[in-house]
């Protein structure tokens, strides 16, 4: 049976999800609840999930305090939670608005609210690797895997039931039906068998909140990758003129003052491919984020002939975004919409400011691939 | 949850030997093992397993596990108000530690049995609040979860809004209604000389006079309600159009409301007793030797006082130690109050004894406001080494104000006054003759918080289906908050200024 307390509890998720959906949009467009990587949840801030009533505000002009102190001393830590006794249903107390939410959760409200299709990989056989896990006892091994607590006590409790402990001479002696081994289980793991190449404009004009843009833009596209697949890896590329495989901190902080060629970045990415991330077992993901201006329109031919020949074949998705940048021509998405006007793998999308995140967020992942 | 072990049981009877001994009187304790889950749920439904379902317990379920499971409070005890009397201990718990519990237990159960603001409270609330909980699912299942669950969030929001003194009241409030009201005199000018009677009071204006009064007295009585309504939630149950079900569960959130009250008025006091309690009982009766060092780690840790916080134990257990040594040694009355020498205040003994006796009467008869009224005197703060606190303003951190014992205490009673809550009143039913409801605030010097004001503005106009308003005083300028159903408006009204006067 399903205790009283998981009810109210999981109606009490159940409201803060449906507050999370209400102001989805709103949570999208600020960075401020991107988890620390590693973390599997994060803190949304949640204005007003208590009841409201006819209670005092804070013009109270003060309170009263225990202790030592010369008028005009700082009183520390309003709020330090001490050991005590608390007793239940006394004063509401100040909880912290802050709720968390496992990504799990926020992926799946994510998917909801978007309307999301849930993807098909691709490739039948997804990997799997097999991990040998110690969960028991058995009474046949090796030696090195003998159990010394569990043979003792088996011995321990033969030999007071033979009437052959002394209590004051504790000795055991095991025989071979005590000796016990520990025994595994090998437990099929799925293998990470998606990735996520994230690539980048770092060229001067792509500002702070071009980037910031995009940091959101990809924590969201992790979050719901990360729901479908199992272990996800992501490598992140930034180029100017030239680009680099670069670790996830430096992609987002780095700032470069060179010219932009962009299929410096198609490049790199179609090498990566090839080496580590065979598309026969890899569900490949590209996303490329740009002001959308290239160096040279030879430069945008070539990419636009890398992407049909090699990157294009070999991906699920290669989502361009545009952000939009006050230096910025924004030239690059028309001339990818001419030339791919009909394929499906490759889809672009403009975005002029933080609250337009969820809606290309949206056409990204709307095609469940 | 389970039966307490053969070795706590007997711990149990010992520690209630002891209490007995030292004139508790108890009602019949049953203690119960629970694992810090079942501890936390319980909690968080106030102490009783049976509550509605409400998603606010789930949410104290979730706040509770947290910061239990951060290590941030863990909850030792649990008792609640009934007869017989149950008592949660925690598992895993040591010897000592359910020792201090159980001695604590035993002085909340005494106070809730000989408490005066306890002796209307309902001691079968088990039932009580199982059979509400059944009604309550019952209408779920009829009228669907979210809207019964919605009903109980607007209620829950004036479940502040009760008359603390309606039990003391009850008996004068049912007084009947007095059948005919006397006839009515229209104010005759007073005259000594017969012939100008006729100029002075001419019979028309009299008679005008007095149809303008009858009215106006017709116009009181037909007032709703009579005069400002304290307790607003059984107002509504009466006055307000509601569905059977929906007076129902406001009745419930009332009636539940009450039951806990008492345990909001004396805080201070119930936590103090049974502080009060559990140490005397352990130190010179139930702790061994080997046990003195967790003792006192425990015992330090519940009356930890932190700078800027009032811990309730800390205060409650020290007036109450502060009585009893005032009334052996006789520091009390004219000639103690009289006397101003240094010398022989300190040296002070008049060998009454009356320690015990007046700690019995006290807990018998006061609430948290008229203890501290009576007997947080200006000796006592200052060896307590109170203070009063102030925000400062350019650095946004609450400071040191001062050591002003009158300050202190004023503050002190200031928070305690009506439950900390607001004083609100119905004023009128049928506001500008509209059907509107109209409530009032009492300001006495500090604002109603207004985001939550607007709130709960909304949710007494699904009340009442008709507008509501609410006269208060915001940064010194009188107010009225109203929402018609569509909109709050904000707008100045002087007549809530004068509502007081």
């Amino acid at each position: 049976m399903i205790s009283r307390i998981e009810q109210d509890h999981s109606r009490f998720r159940e409201i803060i999800r449906g507050k999370v959906r209400q102001n989805l949009r709103k949570y999208m467009a600020r960075g401020d609840i991107i988890a620390p990587q590693g973390k599997g949840s994060v803190t949304i801030p949640m204005p007003q999930i208590n009841i409201p009533r006819f209670t005092f505000g804070d013009n109270s002009g003060g309170g009263v305090g225990q202790g030592e102190g010369q008028p005009g001393d700082p009183v520390d830590g309003a709020q330090q939670p001490g050991q005590g006794k608390g007793k239940a249903g006394e004063g509401e107390g100040d909880k912290a608005l802050e709720i968390e939410v496992s990504l799990d959760e926020l992926a799946e409200i994510l998917g909801e609210e978007l309307g999301l299709p849930r993807i098909q990989p691709k490739g039948v056989h997804a990997l799997e690797t097999r991990k040998d896990r110690y969960v028991g006892l058995r009474s046949t091994g090796p030696e090195s895997l003998r159990s010394f607590k569990a043979t003792y006590k088996r011995a321990l409790r033969r030999q007071i039931a033979m009437g052959t402990y002394d209590p004051r001479r504790p000795v055991i002696v095991p025989i071979r039906e005590d000796r016990r081994y520990r025994s595994w289980r090998t437990d099929p793991r799925p293998h990470s068998n998606a990735v996520i190449i994230y690539m980048m404009d770092v060229s001067g004009s792509m500002g702070d909140e071009q980037k910031e843009i995009v940091r959101i833009e990809s924590f969201w596209i992790d979050t719901w990758l990360r729901s479908q697949y199992k272990g996800l890896q992501s490598r992140y590329i930034i180029h100017d003129a030239t680009a680099r495989l670069v670790e996830r901190e430096v992609f987002f902080r780095t700032r470069e003052s060179g010219g932009t060629m962009i299929s410096s970045a198609y490049k790199l990415c179609n090498e990566l491919i090839d080496a580590e991330f065979d598309p026969e077992h890899w569900n490949v993901y590209a996303f490329h984020f740009s002001d959308g201006d290239n160096w040279s329109v030879d430069d945008t031919s070539a990419c636009v002939r890398l992407l049909r020949d090699v990157l294009l074949p070999r991906v699920n998705l290669f989502g361009y975004g545009q952000v939009e940048s006050p230096y910025g021509s924004g030239q690059f998405i028309k001339d990818l919409r001419g030339a791919f006007a009909k394929n499906e793998l490759l889809i672009t999308s403009e975005i002029k400011g933080r609250e337009e995140i969820m809606d290309s967020i949206r056409e990204f992942l709307r095609r469940g691939r | 949850m389970a039966a307490l072990t053969p070795e706590l049981r007997d711990l149990q009877s010992e520690i209630f030997g002891y209490a007995v001994e030292f004139g508790l009187d108890c009602f019949t304790t049953n203690f119960e093992m629970v694992d810090y889950r079942q501890m936390c749920e319980i909690a968080s439904y106030g102490g009783f397993p049976v509550r509605y379902p409400h998603w606010r317990f789930g949410m104290e379920y979730d706040h509770m596990l947290k910061s239990h499971t951060y290590g941030l409070s863990k909850i030792y005890e649990l008792v609640i108000n009934t007869d017989p009397c149950y008592a949660y201990l925690l598992e895993g718990n040591s010897l000592v530690d359910q020792k201090l519990v159980m001695a604590h237990v035993f002085g909340h159960c005494d106070f809730f049995k000989n408490n005066a603001f306890f002796a209307h409270t309902d001691r079968r609330m088990i039932d009580g609040m199982a059979n509400n909980a059944a009604r309550v699912r019952r209408y779920m299942e009829r009228h669907g979860v979210s809207a019964v669950e919605s009903f109980i969030d607007v209620c829950l929001s004036l479940d502040n809004l009760i008359d603390p003194w309606a039990a003391q009241r009850g008996a004068s409030r049912a007084r009947p209604i007095s059948e005919e009201p006397p006839e009515i005199e229209a104010g005759r000018l007073p005259t000594s000389r017969g012939y100008l009677e006729g100029f002075i009071n001419p019979p028309e204006l009299l008679a005008a006079e007095k149809e303008r009064r009858r009215a106006e007295e017709e116009a009181q009585r037909r007032k709703l309600p009579r005069s400002p309504e304290r307790d607003v939630l059984g107002f509504l149950v009466q006055h307000a159009p509601l569905e059977s079900w929906e007076a129902d569960v406001l009745g419930i959130i009332r009636e539940e409301a009450y039951y806990f009250l008492p345990q909001m008025q004396t805080k201070i006091m119930n936590e103090g007793w049974a502080s009060y309690w559990h140490s005397k009982i352990m130190t010179t009766r139930a702790l061994r030797d080997a046990e003195v060092i967790d003792y006192a780690d425990a015992a330090s840790g519940v009356m930890a006082t932190a700078p800027g916080r009032l811990n309730p134990y800390k205060l409650g257990i020290e007036l109450f130690r502060d009585i009893e040594e005032r009334w052996d040694r006789g520091l009390f009355g004219k000639d103690w109050a009289e006397n101003e020498s240094a010398a022989a205040r300190a040296s002070w003994d008049q060998r009454l004894g009356l320690g015990k006796q007046k700690l019995f009467e006290v807990r018998s008869i006061y609430n948290d406001v008229t203890f501290l009224d009576e007997f947080f005197t200006a000796d006592f703060c200052e060896r307590q080494r109170f203070f009063t606190t102030r925000e400062n303003r350019r650095s946004g951190r609450v400071e040191v104000e001062g050591r002003e014992f009158a300050k202190i205490k004023q503050r002190m009673l200031g928070q305690l006054t009506n439950f900390g809550q607001p004083f609100i009143f119905v004023l009128d039913a049928n506001y500008q003759n509209r059907g509107e409801l109209l409530l009032g605030h009492r300001h006495e010097g500090t604002d109603l918080r207004l985001d939550y004001a607007r709130e709960t503005l909304r949710g007494l106009e699904r009340i009442w289906r008709r507008p509501a308003a609410l006269l208060t005083v915001l940064d010194e300028r009188p107010k009225r908050i109203r929402f018609d159903g569509a909109e709050i408006s904000v707008s100045d009204e002087p007549a809530a200024q004068k509502l007081w006067s």
